[in-house]
């Protein structure tokens, strides 16, 4: 069965027919055609995914599509404003934050979460937010540095 | 050195397109009217195919085929080939059965792949799989080593008794028994090096088009050597010659080894979309990755050193059983023998090794490179056996790696294992590491965290690999069935700004970068106007891609070659714009002067010249400037290191933690440290990982593959690593012009044994002398409690 769902997608209104079972990502990626947003397992674990509703992370692989009728989803693609790049992808490029960039747009998503929650993470604070993302290049090490110095940006 | 040349911790080229959600990844990619493939795959380990039901999918609507095995047989496609062989002691072949991409009769492991459905979207071929009906004839199955080992296994292969592929040896026998003989004191140990899936966390993905009106196919595939896959798929799967075969492999979300291999699904989509003229792709959910992505490791080794009494290494004798899988994988065959027992000498100079290596098959995933592929299995063993020889004879660990090294003066060395190190310190890199370390106030550390109840430990490990898996002929012998050199192109522009093609690959390396370095640095060219390419069999003349630490060494040193030809041309066509002789133009900072005078034009003017030549010496010299070398290396390259892991155990729950991990390199010179760093913690972390977190199991007696999820398959997470301390000690490479040795694999090599030592040393005043890996609180728990009764 297909249904039409809509909403706001980095401040566009969109709108795509879909099926019951479409997973969120699904859609952005296949209907939407904004492909910054990955899947990198099928359990929910690995946070490529990650996007914004309504101003908290998700993992849009564990929603359907039309849970999110009438919501505010944000995406990688609507981070950098103008052609500038967000204080936090800058701190990504600047502390060498990735490799080969796969888990990176979930990671990105993810932490903007955090330090809205938590402007100044500790160490240990963004290490156990970022349980749920995985890096397989990186050893998570510059992703740590990054994020705590994109954190102070966006403090300042 | 100028600015973003060599040396400097330039920021990476490639990062924007990521960090804003615009890389393309082979999934990003769709073609216009594609249909999606749902591989149906065995859910068991082995068995006869009796039939393939499958009219109630085709039925559904959106479907438009379901294509089995005999379908391909009917083709005349052929099977995945293996670019490997391995001889048994006695001379003859290993024996190497046939690998269809989608099996006819039998299947051979849980998820070898059995049908494909094609329908319109990905949901309806995934519902259309399931009404798929396979009509199997179970047979037992031995998924383990240990199972396909034990008497009256069943088996694999008819033509291979006893599930032997090959029985390989390597080294002095004789003259082994010999130093073991007059040894004063024999360590000895048993190892078992689990199994691994490399995890890349992008799945495999593949997009095959055939172009009816062209009678040409594209292949777009998550590959580290798009070359290798159209010579390997063109030649011995499809029967496509090379220029109607365009294989692109777009930005790839990590390899790790994995994506070295030509499998089924990239066969399987390229000749379905010929069947069925339109596009066919095919992306891997996790589920997937897990039983199809080659997998790594997965030795039983039994290993012995003999040692004087003063503590010297006289032999080293080796027994290993490697899991080869079910099929021979790409490279699968090499892992275990030319890149494994060849690094038994370590970083010592024991003057007799020998080593025996059986390959066996077994229900399982094919099994092939992963980071390090063979190098990590060597190093794991020898640095275990070390230490425990060190515990053994009472030698401090530090002093009898001392005692044994080669010397900084013993280069070139020949090992007794075919290879000769070119260059090396150990010493030095062991004193960094103990400094960084702060190995001194180790015990002080130690004693702190008795206070707290918990059990302190040290671990270190020194570590070699062989890197650039070259040169050819040596390959050759060895058993490889290609070349193994790159090709680099330096294509300078009209106006100035450079077009950089390599055959080597990049997965997360940051060649865009380190690439454009190199060229900076040798035509002064500004930084943001080079673009390297890479990834497009349609683009780059020639390639052999990434993998085994060689982008640099053998990749970057084309591009030097290359660049040497673009230098000499310029003088050439400098001296005829400037009137001079040849001989007398230098090259400096971008221009192209004449020796002790200010007669200079720049590069960019050179380059018009070229491409406008009007004022040209045309009768002997072509115009353009556009020049491509291939580079075989005369060596492998060593990169060698020391790693030193502190960590802290609870023994109430055998929780390891990480406290300190240090690491000292020597990986020859440093093009950007910035991202060699990144190399190391991501290697150290896949090292850490195999030590205490993740193992692929199979189950004994069902065959079934027990950890094919992340529910199940424990990956290293942010909260479980330390902060990584990383300093580099460098002797240069002495074979290449720029003495680079490589830096992507040595992490994951030493860091493995170190952390166990650690854990060991831990644990050994309560009695404990052993761990097996990974070291999970369970298995660590149940060690101090054996111990403390």
């Amino acid at each position: 069965m297909s249904i039409t769902v809509s909403f706001t997608l980095n401040g566009e209104s969109v709108s795509a027919e879909v099926d019951n079972h479409t997973l969120l990502v699904e859609m952005i990626r296949d209907q939407l055609g904004r492909t910054g947003t990955h899947v990198g397992c099928d359990t929910s674990q690995c946070g490529a995914c990650v996007i914004h509703v309504d101003g908290r992370s998700v993992k849009s692989c564990t929603m359907l599509a039309v849970q999110a009728e009438g919501a505010d989803v944000g995406t990688i693609e609507g981070v950098a404003l103008n052609g500038n790049l967000h204080p936090m992808q800058e701190a990504f490029r600047e502390h060498h934050g990735l490799q080969c960039g796969f888990c990176t747009p979930g990671m990105i998503m993810s932490v903007l979460d955090l330090v809205q929650q938590n402007p100044d993470p500790s160490e240990k604070e963004i290490r156990e937010w970022l349980e749920g993302n995985l890096c397989r290049c990186t050893g998570y090490q510059n992703i740590v540095r990054a994020v705590r110095a994109g954190a102070q940006v966006m403090r300042s | 050195m100028t600015k973003n040349g060599i040396g400097a911790a330039v920021r990476r080229k490639e990062d924007y397109r990521f960090i804003t959600g615009q890389g393309q990844y082979t999934d990003d990619i769709n073609r216009p009217n594609q249909l999606y493939a749902q591989i149906i795959r065995s859910p068991l380990p082995h068995a006869r195919i009796r039939g393939i039901e499958f009219k109630a999918a085709l039925d559904m609507p959106g479907v438009v085929a379901v294509l089995t095995g005999r379908d391909m047989a009917d083709d005349g496609v052929g099977g995945l080939p293996c670019g490997w062989g391995i001889n048994n002691k006695d001379g003859s072949p290993m024996t190497e059965p046939g690998h269809p991409p989608l099996a006819v009769d039998t299947v051979r492991y849980v998820g070898d792949q059995v049908a494909v459905v094609l329908a319109d979207k990905r949901s309806i071929a995934r519902d259309a799989a399931e009404r798929v009906d396979v009509d199997y004839e179970e047979l037992p199955a031995a998924a383990t080593l240990s199972a396909a080992s034990a008497e009256a296994a069943p088996v694999v292969w008819e033509d291979a008794p006893d599930n032997v592929c090959f029985d390989w040896e390597i080294g002095d026998a004789a003259a082994t028994d010999k130093a073991f003989a007059s040894a004063a004191h024999v360590s000895s140990i048993d190892i078992v090096n689990s199994r691994l899936i490399p995890n890349a966390i992008e799945p495999r993905a593949a997009i095959g088009e055939y172009d009816s009106g062209r009678d040409e196919y594209t292949l777009y595939t998550t590959s580290q050597n798009p070359h290798v896959i159209r010579m390997l798929m063109g030649a011995f799967v499809l029967n496509i010659p090379e220029h109607k075969l365009r294989i692109i492999a777009p930005d790839v979300g990590g390899g790790f080894g994995s994506k070295i291999c030509h499998y089924a699904e990239e066969a399987i989509v390229t000749w379905a979309s010929k069947r069925v003229n339109r596009p066919v792709k095919w992306t891997a959910d996790r589920s997937e990755s897990f039983m199809s992505d080659a997998h790594g490791r997965d030795h039983i080794s039994h290993a012995e050193l003999a040692l004087s009494k003063d503590g010297d290494f006289l032999g080293l004798r080796v027994q290993t059983k490697a899991n080869l899988g079910a099929y021979l994988s790409t490279f699968g065959p090499a892992v275990p023998t030319c890149l494994y027992a060849t690094l038994l000498a370590g970083t010592y100079k024991t003057p007799a090794i020998y080593c025996e290596v059986k390959g066996m098959f077994t229900h399982s995933v094919p099994v092939d490179s992963y980071r390090g592929a063979g190098r990590p299995e060597a190093c794991y063993l020898l640095e275990r056996l070390v230490d425990r020889a060190a515990r053994e004879t009472g030698i401090d660990p530090i002093e009898i790696r001392r005692r044994n090294f080669i010397p900084q003066d013993g280069f070139p060395y020949q090992t007794p294992v075919a290879l000769e190190y070119d260059s090396g310190d150990y010493h030095a890199c062991l004193d960094k590491c103990l400094e960084l370390a702060d190995y001194k106030g180790f015990e002080k550390r130690r004693a702190e965290s008795a206070e707290r109840g918990k059990l302190r430990g040290v671990g270190l490990s020194t570590y070699i690999e062989a890197c650039g898996i070259a040169p050819s002929n040596v390959a050759g012998a060895l058993g490889a069935r290609a070349g193994l050199y790159e090709s680099g192109t330096i294509r300078v522009n009209p106006t100035g700004s450079v077009t950089v093609l390599t055959g080597s690959h990049s997965h997360g390396q940051g060649h865009e970068t380190t690439f454009a370095q190199l060229v900076t640095e040798a035509l002064g060219v500004d930084f943001d106007s080079i673009e390297v390419v890479h990834g497009d069999t349609g683009k780059i003349p020639f390639g052999m891609g990434t993998y085994g630490s060689r982008s640099l060494a053998v990749g970057g040193m084309a591009l030097m070659a290359a660049l040497e030809k673009i230098k000499t041309k310029s003088r050439k066509i400098a001296a005829h714009l400037l009137e001079a002789s040849e001989d007398d133009v230098e090259f400096v900072d971008g221009q192209l002067r004449v020796a002790g005078t200010d007669r200079a034009v720049s590069f960019g003017d050179v380059a018009l010249a070229a491409y406008v030549p009007h004022n040209y010496p045309l009768d002997v010299l072509e115009p353009g400037l556009d020049e491509t070398a291939f580079y075989d290396p005369k060596n492998f390259t060593f990169p060698a290191g020391c790693h030193i892991c502190e960590v802290e155990i609870d023994p109430d729950t055998g929780v390891v933690e990480i406290e300190r991990f240090t690491a000292a390199d020597d990986f020859g010179r440093i093009i950007n440290p910035m991202i060699v760093e990144g190399q190391v913690h991501g290697g150290l972390t896949q090292g850490i990982g195999q030590a205490l977190y993740e193992q692929c199991v199979y189950d004994d007696d069902s065959g079934q593959l027990l950890t094919g999820s992340y529910m199940d398959y424990c990956m290293p997470k942010a909260d479980n690593l330390p902060n990584f301390e990383v300093t580099t000690n460098t002797t240069l490479c002495a074979h290449n012009v720029l003495g680079v040795k490589g830096c992507g694999e040595a992490g994951t090599i030493g860091s493995t044994p170190a952390v166990i030592n650690a854990v060991v040393d831990a644990l050994s005043d309560l009695g404990v002398k052993d761990m097996p890996i990974p070291a999970t609180p369970e298995r660590v728990w149940r060690a101090i409690r054996a111990v403390s009764g």
